[in-house]
Parts: C-alpha cells; sequence; structure tokens
C-alpha cells in the first residue's frame, strides 16, 4: 500500500511540512486537514498590515488553490480532525470519514485565552481570518477602543487602531509592556511610542468587571477606575490546542510532548508549532514557542525524520512585531541573561541589545537594526560570543567573527 | 497583466501573468517558483525571498528603502548589484518582460 501521511492543521507548520514534503520527494499520499474554511493563509499580518489594508486576501494565502492540486495535496478545507485512535492509525474527521495513516502530524497551533469575567461574551480576539475581518469591520464603526493585554499582538492591534484615528486603551496587568519576553531597554521604547502616538497605557491593572450599556461597554479596573469602549478586543495569551492528541492518549504537558525529532510518545504521531512542547536549546528547558520560525522548523525536522534523515530540531528561535516605525526582530532567548551590551543609537529608535549569560551570547534583539538581526542569528547558530568592544564598534562588521 | 520570467537554480523557467501590485515574492510562491521561502510572508523581516533582477530593469525597479538594503547585507547567498528582496518589489506595467533569476540558496 501506498504510504499516506495525513496532517492536521493548515497554518505555518502544517503547510511548511506539507511542501518540505513534496520537495523532498515524497510520493505517498498526503492529506492536510483545515478546520478553518478559509485557503491557508498566514496569521502574523493579521494584527499588522492586513488590519490596516495594505495587504489583501490575497497576498496572505500562503500557496495559490492551484498549488494543492499540482502537488497532489488533499487539501480539506473547514473539515476538523475529531477523534484518533493511534492503535488502528485512524483518524476520524468532522466530514465523517476515517482515514487510515502511515503517519499522522499534529498541527494545529493554539486557541485564545479568554477572559474569565461575565459579561465578556462580546470581546473580540484575533487569532483567525474570521476574526479579522470581524475585528477589521468593528473597527471602521469604533471610536473608542479597548485592548486587554500589552502583548505582541494587543500592541500590534493598538498601533493599527490608533493610526485609524481611534481613542485606544491598552490595559495591561504586568507593569511594563510584553514583559515576559522583553526587558525595560527595548519595552520601553515601545511604552513611549505608543504614549506619543495618544494610546493611553493603564499598567500593573486588570480588567475586574464588563459591562455593556447600549452598544457600548463600561470596563472596571482593579485601580477602581472605569472606561467605557466601543470595540473591546482581548489579546491575553493561547493555550495550545492539545484536544485530539490528549484524548488519544498522547503524552501533553504545556502543550504536546515531542522528542528532538518531533515524535510524540507515541512514535509515528509527531506535533510541531504553537501546539508542540520540546526541550529547547536554547532555552535550556521544555517550552512551547508561539512563532512562525518554530512551526516552519519543526516541520522541516520531522520531514527530514520521516524521509530517513534525521536533524534534530537546533534551530535558532527568532521572532518580529511591528509597531508604528518600530521593527523589531528578536533572535534566541533572551530570559535570564546577566549583562547586556548595545550597538547603534538608542536616541534614534535604531539599536540592538546583545545579551550574555556568564559571559556567553544569549540573544540579540534588533530595533531597526535588520543587519544585525541577520549576524545575530548566524553569530547564536555558530555560538559564537563577540566581544564587548566589537559589539560597540559600528565599523566593525560582526560578520567577521564567524 | 505583466509578465514575469522567473528561472530557478535548475534553469527551469516560469513565466507567469503577475496582476498589478503584485510582489516579486508572491508572484513565485503562488506560481509554485522553487528557492523562495518568504518566512516572513513579505515583511522584509527574514531575507529569504532575495532574487537577482535582469539588469535591464535595474533602473525601472522601485527605490530600496534603508531596511531592504540592510537585510541583503545578511542574505545567505552572494548579495550583487542586482540583488532585491522579491517583497519589497511590487509589479508595474514598467516591470513587464522582467527577468527574476534565484540564487541558490535563502
Ligand atoms: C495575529 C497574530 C499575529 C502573529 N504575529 C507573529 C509574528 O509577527 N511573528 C511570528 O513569528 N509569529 C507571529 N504569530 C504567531 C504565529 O502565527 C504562530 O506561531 C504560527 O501560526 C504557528 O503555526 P502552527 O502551524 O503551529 O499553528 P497555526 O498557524 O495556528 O495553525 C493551526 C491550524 O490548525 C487548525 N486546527 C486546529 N485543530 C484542528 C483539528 N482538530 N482539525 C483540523 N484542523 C485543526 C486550526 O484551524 C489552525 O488553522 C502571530 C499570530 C497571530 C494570531
Ligand atoms: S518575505 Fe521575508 S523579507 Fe521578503
Amino acid at each position: 500500500m501506498k504510504p499516506r501521511i495525513v496532517i492536521v492543521g493548515a497554518g505555518h507548520g502544517g503547510i511548511q511540512a506539507a511542501a518540505s514534503l513534496r520537495e523532498e520527494g515524497f510520493e505517498g499520499d498526503i492529506t492536510l486537514l483545515s478546520e478553518d474554511p478559509a485557503l491557508p493563509y498566514q496569521k502574523p499580518p493579521l494584527s499588522k498590515g492586513y488590519l490596516q489594508g495594505k495587504q489583501t486576501d490575497e497576498a496572505i494565502l500562503f500557496r495559490s488553490a492551484n498549488w494543492y492540486t499540482t502537488n497532489q495535496i488533499d487539501l480539506q478545507l473547514g473539515v476538523s480532525a475529531t477523534h484518533l485512535d493511534p492503535a488502528t492509525h485512524q483518524l476520524t474527521t468532522s466530514a465523517g470519514d476515517t482515514l487510515t495513516y502511515t503517519h499522522l502530524i499534529l498541527a494545529t497551533g493554539a486557541a485564545n485565552r479568554r477572559l474569565p469575567l461575565p459579561g465578556a461574551d462580546e470581546v473580540l480576539y484575533l487569532r483567525t481570518l474570521a476574526d479579522a475581518q470581524q475585528i477589521g469591520d468593528r473597527l471602521a464603526q469604533a471610536e473608542r477602543v479597548a485592548i486587554i493585554g500589552g502583548g505582541f499582538i494587543g500592541l500590534e492591534l493598538a498601533a493599527v487602531a490608533v493610526e485609524k484615528g481611534k481613542a485606544v486603551t491598552v490595559i495591561e496587568y504586568q507593569p511594563r509592556l510584553m514583559q515576559r519576553v522583553l526587558p525595560p531597554v527595548i519595552s520601553d521604547v515601545f511604552g513611549r511610542t505608543h504614549l506619543q502616538h495618544g494610546v493611553q497605557l493603564r499598567l500593573g491593572v486588570g480588567l475586574q468587571a464588563i459591562q455593556k450599556q447600549g452598544h457600548s461597554h463600561t470596563l472596571t479596573l482593579t485601580d477602581g477606575q472605569s472606561l467605557t469602549a466601543d470595540l473591546v478586543v482581548a489579546g491575553i495569551g493561547v493555550i495550545a490546542e492539545t484536544g485530539l492528541a490528549a484524548s488519544a492518549g498522547l503524552v501533553c504537558e504545556d502543550g504536546i510532548r515531542i522528542n528532538e525529532y518531533g515524535q510524540t510518545s507515541v512514535p509515528d504521531i509527531y506535533a510541531i508549532g504553537d501546539c508542540a512542547a520540546h526541550d529547547n536549546p536554547y532555552a535550556g528547558k521544555c517550552l512551547r514557542l508561539e512563532s512562525v520560525q518554530n512551526a516552519v522548523d519543526q516541520a522541516k525536522t520531522v520531514v527530514s525524520h520521516l524521509l530517513g534523515n534525521p536533524r534534530p530540531y537546533r534551530a535558532v528561535p527568532w521572532f518580529w512585531t511591528n509597531q508604528y516605525h518600530l521593527k523589531l526582530q528578536m533572535a534566541g532567548i533572551s530570559a535570564g541573561f546577566d549583562t547586556y551590551v548595545i550597538r547603534g543609537d538608542e536616541a534614534a529608535d535604531k539599536f540592538s541589545v546583545y545579551y550574555f549569560k556568564a559571559g556567553k551570547l544569549l540573544a540579540v534583539d534588533s530595533l531597526n537594526r535588520p543587519a544585525d538581526h541577520l549576524n545575530a542569528r548566524k553569530l547564536l547558530e555558530a555560538g559564537v560570543t563577540p566581544t564587548e568592544a566589537q559589539i560597540t564598534d559600528l565599523i566593525f562588521n560582526l560578520n567577521g567573527v564567524l | 497583466m505583466p509578465k514575469v520570467t522567473y528561472i530557478e537554480t535548475s534553469g527551469k523557467e516560469h513565466l507567469v501573468d503577475l496582476p498589478l501590485g503584485a510582489t516579486l515574492m508572491e508572484g513565485a510562491v503562488q506560481n509554485d517558483v522553487k528557492g523562495i521561502v518568504a518566512e516572513c510572508g513579505g515583511s522584509c523581516m527574514c531575507a529569504t525571498c532575495h532574487v537577482y533582477v535582469d539588469d535591464a530593469f535595474l533602473d525601472r525597479l522601485p527605490d530600496m528603502e534603508e531596511e531592504e538594503n540592510e537585510m541583503l547585507d545578511g542574505a545567505s547567498a552572494e548579495r550583487r548589484a542586482n540583488s532585491r528582496l522579491g517583497c519589497q518589489v511590487r509589479i508595474s506595467n514598467q516591470l513587464d518582460g522582467l527577468i527574476v533569476r534565484i540564487p541558490d540558496k535563502q
């Protein structure tokens, strides 16, 4: 019998897995299930260029409809995997089919964490194209926008909304923006820039209650203050989509547990991307990463392993965010750093921060310094630590230390 | 619609019609041209949509922004005078007949 690989989820991970399988010469059947009814698209633009109206529906597609046909990928849109039986290698779908696979790749992503508050059922969340379209429509009508959560998605939304002339308030429970991943040297630049554009920042306070009054909502904060908004959007983190895996008995922690080749506790089932908990060499611990890089590189790792050319997952983590004129590119994982060195011009919002731990380069955040970012990925991959003098010398080409 | 020819490193050619306003990166990805990765989806963040454009068209291309210029310095394949990031070049009628070569790595 011809081998058949079934992929669940057609986001960055699932699409890359299908593409790599064909590029690497896999000739068996590929079935790609997508709960989302839309032709598969990229998520990062949803909170950036797409919402701004600068990128069209077409422009954010991974591939044209044609591509799936020419590459013989059986893409099933609007179909979700509902039941998995690892013992018989069978997967049941919402279309009523039972698919028998030789290997299964779970690329189910993550779902938005929801506000656990009464009255919050009209709060919007952003994850899918349909969400973005709904937020876009509502944004066009709204005057006052409240955003719950000062993480990447919330802040990208805040920037888009304020640039459309809306009165925007961001409510963040932590005392700083993007606190989980960015130290003050970077997050303060973002805080200042949002304020300069007229965004109100309410830091260190939580949302206590939300009440609908006519067409608007009254939000009561934990410091006793309140505000009114016509549109409330929350970006308060995600929860890995592990339901299918967990009910089939696969080991799940915060995410589906995988080894360095992407295999779950059942070796012929792989998991990749936002849903997968893995030991990350750059973090020095088991975690999930929510990034395009991680989904794409884990897909490639799994395909190599499947096709008999195993290469453990060692890719340098990287991520980006775009807000106003600020383009931030992150390489490595800076958590746990003890010192840092700055390269570039802080006053001009054009600098990179090189983080060290015990004298070793850990991560680099580059603000409007794209060449530094690309170099940093190479340095981290090679495990090379430049000296402080080399970093601060703007004439010195950091490629030179490789 | 303007026509663009993409030439893969294997020598394989793709002659495609691109809608006005589409980028060279989108044209490659949507038409299954091999060798364009475009990991960041056109945000000028990854430098994996590097292309070499035909010299005859160099002065008809849209100007390069500083960030594209800097990203190209970090691209995997050799940077040449005719290097561009495919996601930063939008198709106009002036670019009808353009030839685009794909580098050996991204
Ligand atoms: C608004 C937004 C902005 C972002 N910006 C950035 C950014 O700037 N840079 C960056 O690196 N990352 C960004 N991310 C994160 C990035 O998009 C994700 O890390 C990436 O999409 C993960 O890919 P994935 O394949 O693991 O999951 P996803 O892309 O989430 O795809 C999973 C898919 O699986 C489907 N699915 C789930 N369960 C089932 C089932 N049972 N059956 C069938 N299908 C199922 C879902 O419909 C979903 O489409 C952003 C995310 C969002 C939402
Ligand atoms: S697609 Fe990433 S830089 Fe062009």
